[in-house]
């Protein structure tokens, strides 16, 4: 299978399939080592209680024969508690482990060409390459490293890393400079400069990165760990201190119902799922294209409170487009678009083709066959700054107002007093017009206007209701910055902006306590995105930009932006939702087993059993089962993540509180009796 | 239960409510040092003291440098309050000859007072001198209760101010408080509470015959049965008043006498009762407005508030009726309440007070960190005495002690907001200042001393034969008393359940280091969490700002105070009152 299907392929698998089941099958045992175990103090307990219990069953077994069915079936279900939550993690690596290794196959070792000081060309293996190198690669090679192209343009195949088949441009100069290595050159010749070395290029990067190798907690996953600690050892004390109440009032407890109380009241869900939503989360990035060089930048684009987005490209088409047709006195408007299709139709531009296609489009004018006409073009030049068309004895031109002004100047006309109005009219809003003459006769003007991209504005409005603020980056005067702005409708915007303009607003709006997010593909990027909180490179940018950045989109698609925001918001949601599902369980717990616990010493403690459960035992392992049970039950919701909806804060967090909040109270007290009711059938108790 | 006894109580809620806010505005303008009508007379006095001192007013300090001052401030005073008690016998207003009190007790007294607890393992009168109550205990009344009070102004400074490591002057925000906030208030209680009836004298102890002599059966010392006659009477005497009202005021709690606030002298009348209860949630219910105040969220300020009212409704409401239902087991008897009889379960309290007062009382008394009783805890019904316990477990926040209730509930806010905050899918934030791992790890800490102050000393009095001598009545009824005296130490609360020895070495010791424990060593994370706020930038809020308003909010904190605060209680709490109540209605009492 070539690179590029399997990569899709990978994308596309799902969590059942039989590769990353049974390969995390496998990894559950292997996390059951102490060290790696210690990295969640949560789930290392139950280990330490699972252990306990294990040794307590053996001298049990080797000296009396009391309880020996319970114990066994207790220390199970904690042994399965463990491996649940390292089955969690190993599931949420799983498609990473993939990916990585189809990339791995990527960096194999090749041959590369390096020049030499002597301008000779000598063959060396890639892995011998240093920064600093400068290497040549033809058609049908791959390129042995990271690097700029320093000469030459040459069609790459990026598919090994991006997954996206169609060829890509890639020449020095200009912001299309950077070449990944191991990536293929598809036509042409390029000189490329190394820029990393070994076992620090993008492509070792994105292994270490999809296989969770690279990993470090974030800071809330650190604060999370830090109360689920907190709340362990608040219940390690309750527990512990229960033994000699129970001692006082005449009923001790055997170490078995202990750890399933403790068991039960730490916080196993979240403890046993927290990796998992975490590097989820990573992945979700991934699957969408986008690599985050840290945990901590998927976290910080929750928090985002502003978003940069530069104009062209992100909120507009990259062009401008002819919107309508403005004729002068006198001249009537198909007339005009007629003249105007005429001198587009050899126009090869954006914005010459958008002119043919608004006549088509709103006078069913079609293109001629102008080869039977005679006709003749004449292209735009910097100097005449018109084009047109020579056409059976009409001489027609289309430019700019000053320069059509100049044209029809020599006949003695001048542009309409109308159509200056017009023309102003157009600039002030955002648009650009063009002059439309014939035989130095001015026909009127067409408004070029920027084309905001579809949904746009709706999706600005779900920022919004977020508490994000977008703003606009534009290089555009303030008055067409401003028309397009309200157009898009975005919060506010920055006109006629340089890179250092961008960069002092980004300071500034941190400087008020906010996060940044903003996009960038140009080295005059780079300062600004490595100032953001958030700053996506464009894959196709330079190198210096995809430094700079805290991830790159390998679609190079600005608008990703806002799926960034969301993916970083429902990581966090995600998080706040279990931990408040776990903590909400406790209270069912304690009402299975408290009674459970003492109310053969104390009959009339049967009222707390509000469940009725049957037996004490069947009570304790019921709670134990669920507890186990509900980490497996919640291994999808922690890998594809709680769904977001993009309203306000209150909106949702009154939404999350009634689900996980109090569904977290009643879920378990349904579960608890269920289980309690399927036993007997089961003959487990 | 009853409509009168309903409509007092929800007419004292009405009544806090009201001087909340202008209490609340007051305490803003006393610690922001604003312009307060009091000023002409205070402003010169204040100004002597910095002089005198050497306190450099305009001088702002560090959490960490706030924390030593308020630590070696206390750690003089309560030096001060030990060697007062083992030298009373020689010191001036000492009219009954009392003698040294012993170092055990002493030391247990000092640190009791020091820690805003005033747990008494004493009876006053017959213990202490008037010098030791006025020099000693109410000076501690007063100044224990400022260092609360300044407290929580520096957990409110540390949310509101931005960037900054300094967070005020202990020295002045001190001396502002006694001179501004506590002085005054207590000057006109204490009149108040004179006019009602409450004493306020050096006299030696009053000897007065009774009107009706009456003789009782009484067992010597060799067990022979022998009828004695009484006819005298002995009434003790003192500066009672000027005690009194910093007791509830400061929200201290420790009893001029050993009846505390059910002995006459004290409380002597329906209305100086609802006045001492006023004065117990005055101070900690206007902190809250001075809380959305100084942090430009007054509805915030109002949302805990509101957290606060409903747990003190669900408390009072479950105690009325625990102790309006009555007993069981008297079952023959007319427990109806009636115009001529209280009804219920009237065992331990003032007839003057009734049911509903007392049930009230108690609840308040430990909301707040007071302490203060008008009945006898130990004899309340097991679930009416429970509702104290778990007040107390909650860690008081329930208004709670002055200063340190919202201290203590600003600990709840931080974990209700870390945890909930993530689900509306920002780093959690409060007020504008994002909640991260080092506040977290620091929230958790105060919890977690809490927790472990409480249980171990608990588990080992339990097991232990120097533990179990103290208990007057055995199965869970003694395991209560046990918890309550270590909950209502930790707590800082200071009331007793009663029925409890607790004037040995272990209780003693352990109840003093439960105090202290639960005081300096709760303060010391809580300021850091202040210190570490302060330093914060502050986010605007915007849509997508975790909600610490409205009901929602309150909503949420209730459930974290319930779940965080008395989930961890729950087993020892179902082998105490709860399988004591259950045993009840199956006709065993202990």
């Amino acid at each position: 299978m070539d690179p590029v299907s399997e990569i899709t392929e990978i994308r596309k698998k799902t969590l059942m399939d039989s590769t990353i089941l049974s390969r995390a099958i496998v990894d559950s045992f292997r996390k059951l080592e102490p060290r790696t175990m210690a990295k969640n103090p949560v789930m290392f307990v139950v280990e330490v209680a699972a252990v306990l219990t294990t040794v307590q069953l053996i001298w049990n077994s080797l000296h009396h024969a009391e309880q020996i069915g319970f114990g066994l079936q207790i220390t199970l279900w904690l042994w399965f508690t463990v491996l649940f939550a390292n089955f969690a993690e190993a599931m949420a690596e799983g498609r990473g482990k993939a990916q990585a290794d189809t990339l791995r196959k990527a960096r194999a070792e090749t041959q590369a060409r390096r020049l030499r000081g002597d301008a000779g060309i000598e063959t060396v293996l890639s892995s011998k390459l240093r920064a600093g190198d400068v290497v040549v690669v033809s058609a049908g090679e791959f390129i042995p490293g990271d690097g700029e192209v320093i000469e030459g343009v040459a069609s790459v195949d990026e598919s090994a890393i991006t997954g996206e088949s169609a060829p890509v441009i890639r020449e020095s100069g200009g912001d299309r400079s950077a070449v990944t290595g191991g990536t293929r050159v598809l036509s042409d010749e390029i000189k490329v400069r190394i820029t990393s070395n070994p076992g620090e290029t993008f492509l070792d990067r994105m292994i270490k990165l999809v296989e969770g190798a690279a990993r470090q907690k974030t800071p809330n996953e650190i604060a999370l760990n830090i109360l689920l600690a907190g709340l362990t050892i608040i219940f390690l004390l309750a527990v512990v201190t229960l033994q000699p109440f129970a001692v006082y009032s005449g009923a001790p407890q055997n170490i078995f119902v202990l750890v399933s109380l403790l068991v039960c009241l730490i916080p196993t869900t979240i403890g046993g799922l927290l990796s998992a939503i975490g590097i989820a989360g990573m992945d979700r990035l991934i699957q969408r294209n986008v690599i985050a060089m840290s945990g901590r930048a998927v976290e910080a684009s929750g928090d985002v409170d502003v978003l940069l987005l530069d104009k062209t490209g992100t909120i507009t088409l990259g062009n401008r487009a002819a919107t309508q047709f403005y004729p002068a006195p006198g001249i009537a408007e198909t007339y005009l678009a007629d003249a105007a299709q005429l001198a587009s139709l050899a126009d090869e531009t954006p914005e010459g083709r958008s002119i043919v296609v608004l006549a088509k489009e709103r006078y069913n004018l079609r293109g001629r066959d102008l080869a039977a006409h005679a006709a003749n073009f004449i292209p735009f030049s910097a100097q005449t700054r018109m084009s047109g068309v020579d056409i059976d004895g009409r001489e027609i031109r289309k430019g700019a107002p000053a320069a059509i002004a100049r044209f029809v100047s020599p006949g003695g006309n001048d542009v309409p007093a109308e159509l200056k109005t017009c023309v102003e009219e157009i600039s002030n809003s955002g648009g650009t017009p063009l002059l439309v003459a014939e035989n130095r006769r001015v026909l009127g003007a067409i408004a070029l206007t920027d084309i905001v991209k579809g949904g746009m504005r709706e999706r600005f409005e779900h920022l919004r209701a977020m508490g994000i603020r977008t703003m606009m980056i534009t290089g555009d005067n303030p008055l067409t910055a401003a028309a397009i702005a309200r157009q898009a409708g975005v919060d506010d915007f920055l006109a006629e902006a340089r890179p250092e303009d961008k960069m002092a607003l980004i300071k500034r709006e941190q400087a008020k306590g906010k996060l940044v997010a903003m996009t960038g593909d140009g080295t005059n990027d780079a300062p600004a995105l490595a100032q953001a909180d958030v700053g996506v490179a464009m894959n196709t940018g330079t190198q210096a930009a995809k430094e700079a950045g805290n991830m790159v989109d390998l679609d190079s698609n600005p608008t990703k932006l806002i799926e960034i925001v969301e993916i970083g918001k429902q990581l966090l949601i995600t998080r706040g939702a279990l931990t408040t599902f776990s903590v909400a369980n406790d209270v069912a717990k304690y009402f299975a087993i408290i009674p459970a616990m003492f109310a053969g010493a104390f009959p009339v403690l049967e009222v707390l059993n509000i469940m009725r459960l049957r037996t004490p035992e069947s009570a304790i392992l019921s709670a134990v089962i669920f507890n186990a049970l509900i980490i497996i039950a919640l291994i999808p919701l922690a890998l594809r993540g709680v769904r977001y909806r993009p309203v306000g804060a209150a909106a949702l967090l009154q939404r999350n509180l009634l689900i996980y909040g109090v569904g977290g109270i009643i879920a378990p007290f349904v579960g608890i009796k269920l289980i309690d009711m399927l036993l007997p059938y089961l003959g487990l108790a | 239960m009853t409509a009168n006894g309903w409509f007092q109580i929800l007419f004292y809620l009405l009544v806090i409510f009201l001087i909340t806010k202008p209490l609340g505005i007051f305490m803003t303008r006393v610690f922001n040092r604003e312009k307060t009508f009091l000023d002409f007379l205070l402003r010169p006095i204040e100004k002597l003291v910095y002089r005198l001192t050497g306190v450099d007013e305009s001088r702002e300090m560090p959490w960490t440098e706030y924390t030593i001052a308020m630590l070696l401030f206390s750690g003089v005073s309560m030096t001060l309050l030990y060697l007062i008690e083992r030298t009373q016998r020689w010191l001036p207003l000492n009219p009954q000859k009392f003698g040294n009190v012993d170092p055990p007790l002493a030391f247990g007294t000092a640190a009791s007072f020091t820690t805003n607890t005033n747990w008494q393992a004493y009876s006053g009168e017959s213990t202490m001198t008037y010098l030791t109550q006025m020099a000693g205990l109410s000076y501690h009344n007063f100044v224990s209760a400022a260092v609360g009070i300044v407290l929580a102004i520096v957990v409110i400074r540390g949310i509101a101010r931005r960037e900054t490591e300094n967070l005020g002057n202990f020295w002045v925000d001190a001396t502002r408080c006694l001179l501004w906030v506590l002085l005054p208030f207590c000057l006109v209680g204490a009149l108040v509470l004179v006019s009602q009836g409450v004493v306020q004298n050096f006299r030696p102890y009053t000897t007065v015959d009774l009107i009706q002599p009456y003789t009782a059966e009484v067992t010597g010392a060799d067990g022979k049965t022998a009828t004695q006659t009484v006819t005298q009477q002995i009434i003790a005497q003192g500066p009672v008043a000027s005690q009194e009202a910093i007791k509830e005021f400061g929200t201290n709690g420790g009893g001029f006498f050993n009846a505390n606030s059910a002995h006459p002298f004290e409380n002597p009348t329906p209305f100086s009762n609802f006045f001492e209860l006023v004065l117990i949630f005055a101070i900690p219910s206007g902190l809250t407005y001075t809380l959305g105040r100084m942090t430009g969220s007054q509805r915030h300020g109002w949302a805990v508030w509101a957290a606060m009212a409903f747990l003190f409704l669900a408390g009072v409401t479950a105690a009325y009726w625990a102790e309006a239902s009555g007993n069981p087991l008297l079952a023959g008897t007319d427990q109806r309440a009636t115009a001529f009889a209280s009804g219920g379960n009237m065992e331990g309290k003032e007839v003057r007070f009734g049911i509903a007062n007392s049930a009230l009382f108690a609840t308040v008394t430990t909301d707040a960190s007071c302490g203060a009783v008008n009945a006898q805890h130990d004899s309340f019904t097991p679930l009416g005495g429970m509702v104290p316990l778990i007040n107390i477990m909650l860690g008081e926040v329930v208004f709670g002690g002055v200063g340190a209730g919202l201290y203590g509930m600003f600990v709840f806010v931080v974990l209700a907001v870390f945890i909930a905050g993530l689900m509306v899918g920002r780093t959690p934030e409060y007020l504008g200042k994002k909640i991260e791992s080092y506040d977290v790890k620091m929230a958790m800490l105060a919890v977690l001393i809490l927790t472990f102050t409480i249980l171990c000393f608990s588990a080992i009095a339990v097991v232990k034969p120097y533990g179990l001598a103290g208990i007057s009545n055995p199965g869970p009824h003694g395991l209560t008393q046990i918890l309550y005296a270590y909950v209502s130490s930790t707590g800082n609360n200071g009331s007793a359940f009663g029925g409890l020895h607790a004037n040995t070495l272990w209780y003693n010791t352990t109840t003093a280091a439960a105090q202290l424990l639960g005081r300096f060593f709760m303060i010391i994370p809580i300021m850091a969490i202040a210190g570490s706020l302060a330093k914060k930038k502050i986010v605007p809020g915007s849509a997508g700002t975790f909600p610490v308003t409205g009901s929602l909010f309150s909503g949420l904190l209730v459930s974290t105070v319930l779940i965080v605060g008395a989930l961890t209680f729950f087993p020892a709490l179902s082998l105490g009152p709860i399988l004591e109540h259950l045993l009840m209605h199956a006709g065993k009492v202990f």
